[in-house]
């Protein structure tokens, strides 16, 4: 059974190389803690580390898999913050163990979000892009109104958490999240794999022409964003266990558009970039935390912008397009790799007959030609004189 | 009484920011994220001007000069290059650009809120109520542009030219209009009325920060998404409408933490229920 499960298209190793090091990692940290060499600091850190990829990967689904913008996924982790966290502080009364108040929360806060992107969702998804972007950010705004006012949830101090938050002598928050990362990553990237996977990315590219194919359109716009705010409120409940108190200026539209960095930079539609440019923000993050203070912070922001802007344009812009096809990793990769290929590599008759080398191509023959006659004419006519 | 003028300057000012949003939005079919921030650019030129002990009608000059031009700067860097990509593409572009205005300003002007005073006007007793002159001012002004605008385009070539492009790109541009030309006039033009909306914001509320612009920004584009985008009409009526809420909202005490929701609630609610907004054309999707 496994040797056939391995032997399948299916299981591929570049599929599963994500699995692998975030399990790696994992151990790697698990060892590093039960050897008392992890400082404190880092364990937060990871956690941050975590949730920000269990944000950046299920917002890449939207953006990157469906091709809509969604600006509001601050808005659903708040959701999933406050009210997880809420249940949580409930159930820590009844319940001893703080892992089953933190699993039980997490199911309840992930589907309250969930539900709130079906709110939302209903009526913009009837909608194109550009207004879903903006009554996402509209959703979002009005999440956190609401959560600064509401009488339970500690008005503007913020929510209190200590009582469910994890401490030292409990295990290692950050254990119970990357098993939540690996959870998340299953889903997402079965769900891409599949049949509905190829659907959404069909929506993304043209959604006229799916709906022509009897794709559901809606449906599964809707899907996508709901499964996605799901995740979002996880990464929230995980946010509220981590830290105290839950504050709503944590979720504003800036924190929306720092997990849209994570997925531009990573490359939208790539699982693997979003989870490597998530690690990364979140460590630069950490690490410019102490060193830029008081007015210098907006300096982050500066390297946000440029980093959107100029991705966006180093992809999309006709301009850029030949040193795009030079210099993308994708390229070079392909560059280095091209060399060693035989023409006994080749398969199948659908091989890209461009990679063998053999391969003369026409043109460049007439080029060689012409320019060897041009410069023998120069010569003679040089001999000439 | 009051409550209403406060309101109908509100929402003059949101209805001047809202016209630059849905003409770029009629004209470039991309939405302008960045337009609140160029406010906020335009309220800094201000200050600059004031603290240099210049008169105010020159730092309106200087902010209205500053503010097209950084229109047409970001339109020729940032969204010139995109023309033809995928909107999505243009859309996280724009965050970008506003993200960096933002932090720009707060690098060169720090994060702290600088009071500013453009004079006091004093107030004038009106059907019994005590107005403040800067909200006629902010009302008649307003209303002035607004109709100056609609002149232009029903009137000048250039106007007819932008209606043309705004509904057909490709036949425009067939009938021999500059395509680029009038996108960047449009641009040019939505950022000096965002320094005319952002004068009058100052007026309102003394105090800038880097993030001046984006709240009022993004409640200007609720503002032309419940009038319908890219209709001029439905800017102002929607601009109105929300300003004259948003007063309403913050008068009556058990609604007046929950101002945001409503509004935002407001533009969901629209868009349930008239997706084109009140004044909107309805546009049929070509394949």
């Amino acid at each position: 059974m496994v040797k056939k499960l391995l032997k399948s298209d299916d299981f591929k190793l570049k599929n599963c190389i994500n699995y692998l090091a975030v399990t790696v990692a994992l151990v790697v940290c698990i060892f590093m803690k039960s050897q008392g060499k992890l400082p404190n600091s880092y364990a937060n850190l990871l956690v941050q580390i975590g949730y920000s990829i269990i944000l950046a990967v299920s917002l890449n689904l939207v953006v990157g898999f469906l091709g809509e913008l969604s600006l509001g996924h601050a808005g659903f982790m708040c959701v999933g913050a406050y009210m997880g966290t809420f249940i949580s502080i409930q159930l820590s009364e009844v319940i001893d163990s703080k892992i089953v108040c933190l699993l039980i929360s997490m199911l309840c806060g992930g589907l309250m979000a969930a539900f709130f992107g079906f709110l939302v969702g209903l009526p913009a998804l009837r909608l194109k892009g550009d207004y879903l972007a903006i009554v996402t950010l509209a959703f979002g705004e009005i999440v956190r109104n609401i959560f600064k006012n509401l009488p339970w949830f500690g008005k503007a101090m913020g929510l209190t958490t200590s009582a469910v938050r994890f401490t030292k002598k409990d295990i290692p928050l950050f254990i119970i999240v990357f098993i939540m990362v690996l959870v998340t990553l299953f889903l997402v990237q079965n769900l891409v794999r599949s049949k509905h996977g190829r659907a959404i990315t069909a929506i993304r590219d043209n959604e006229i022409a799916a709906k022509a194919m009897g794709i559901n359109v809606t449906f599964y716009k809707l899907f996508v964003f709901v499964f996605a705010a799901f995740f979002a409120g996880v990464a929230g409940v995980f946010y509220g266990h981590y830290t105290t108190p839950v504050m709503y200026t944590f979720f504003s539209y800036n924190y929306s558009i720092e997990i849209l960095v994570m997925v531009v930079l990573g490359g939208m539609g790539s699982i693997n970039g979003s989870i490597i440019a998530a690690t990364l923000i979140t460590v630069i993050n950490f690490k410019l935390q102490d060193a830029l203070s008081g007015d210098l912070a907006a300096l982050k922001y500066l390297i946000y912008a440029l980093i959107l802007i100029g991705i966006v344009l180093f992809n999309n812009a006709p301009k850029f397009r030949p040193y795009k096809e030079r210099f993308a990793p994708k390229a070079l990769i392909k560059k280095l790799t091209e060399k060693n290929r035989k023409p006994s590599d080749i398969m199948s008759d659908e091989a890209d007959w461009n990679k063998i080398p053999t391969k003369i191509k026409m043109d460049e023959v007439l080029t060689v030609d012409v320019q060897d006659k041009l410069s023998a004419a120069q010569k003679a006519a040089k001999e000439e004189e | 009484m009051n409550i209403l003028f406060n309101g109908l300057s509100l929402g003059a000012i949101y209805a001047l920011i809202a016209l630059g949003y849905t003409m770029v939005y009629g004209i470039a079919k991309m939405l302008n994220f960045a337009h609140g921030d160029v406010i906020m650019v335009g309220a800094y030129a201000l200050l600059v001007t004031l603290n240099l002990q210049g008169h105010i009608a020159l730092g309106v000059v200087v902010s209205v000069v500053v503010c097209t031009v950084a229109g047409i700067v970001i339109e020729k860097l940032a969204y010139k290059p995109l023309r033809g990509a995928s909107p999505l593409a243009v859309l996280i572009t724009a965050i970008g650009v506003s993200y960096l205005l933002q932090s720009v300003s707060q690098l060169i002007f720090g994060a702290a809120p600088q009071p500013i005073t453009i004079g006091n006007f004093g107030t004038v007793n009106l059907f019994g109520a005590e107005i403040s002159t800067s909200t006629i001012l902010t009302l008649v002004v307003g209303s002035v542009i607004m109709a100056c605008l609609t002149v232009f385009i029903k009137k000048t070539r250039t106007g007819r030219a932008m209606v043309a492009v705004s509904e057909d790109r490709g036949a425009a541009l067939l009938m021999g209009i500059n395509v680029n030309r009038i996108i960047m006039i449009t641009f040019a033009i939505g950022s000096a009325l965002a320094a005319c909306a952002s004068v009058f914001y100052l007026m309102q509320i003394p105090s800038l920060e880097p993030t001046l612009g984006s709240m009022p920004g993004i409640k200007a584009f609720t503002a032309a998404v419940i009038g319908g985008i890219g209709s001029i009409p439905g800017a102002m009526l929607g601009g109105v409408l929300l300003g004259v809420i948003e007063k309403v909202c913050l008068s009556i005490p058990a609604l007046s933490p929950y101002t945001t929701a409503v509004e935002f609630g407001l533009l969901i609610v629209i868009l349930l229920v008239r997706p084109i907004g009140l004044l909107g054309k309805k546009r049929r999707e070509k394949v």
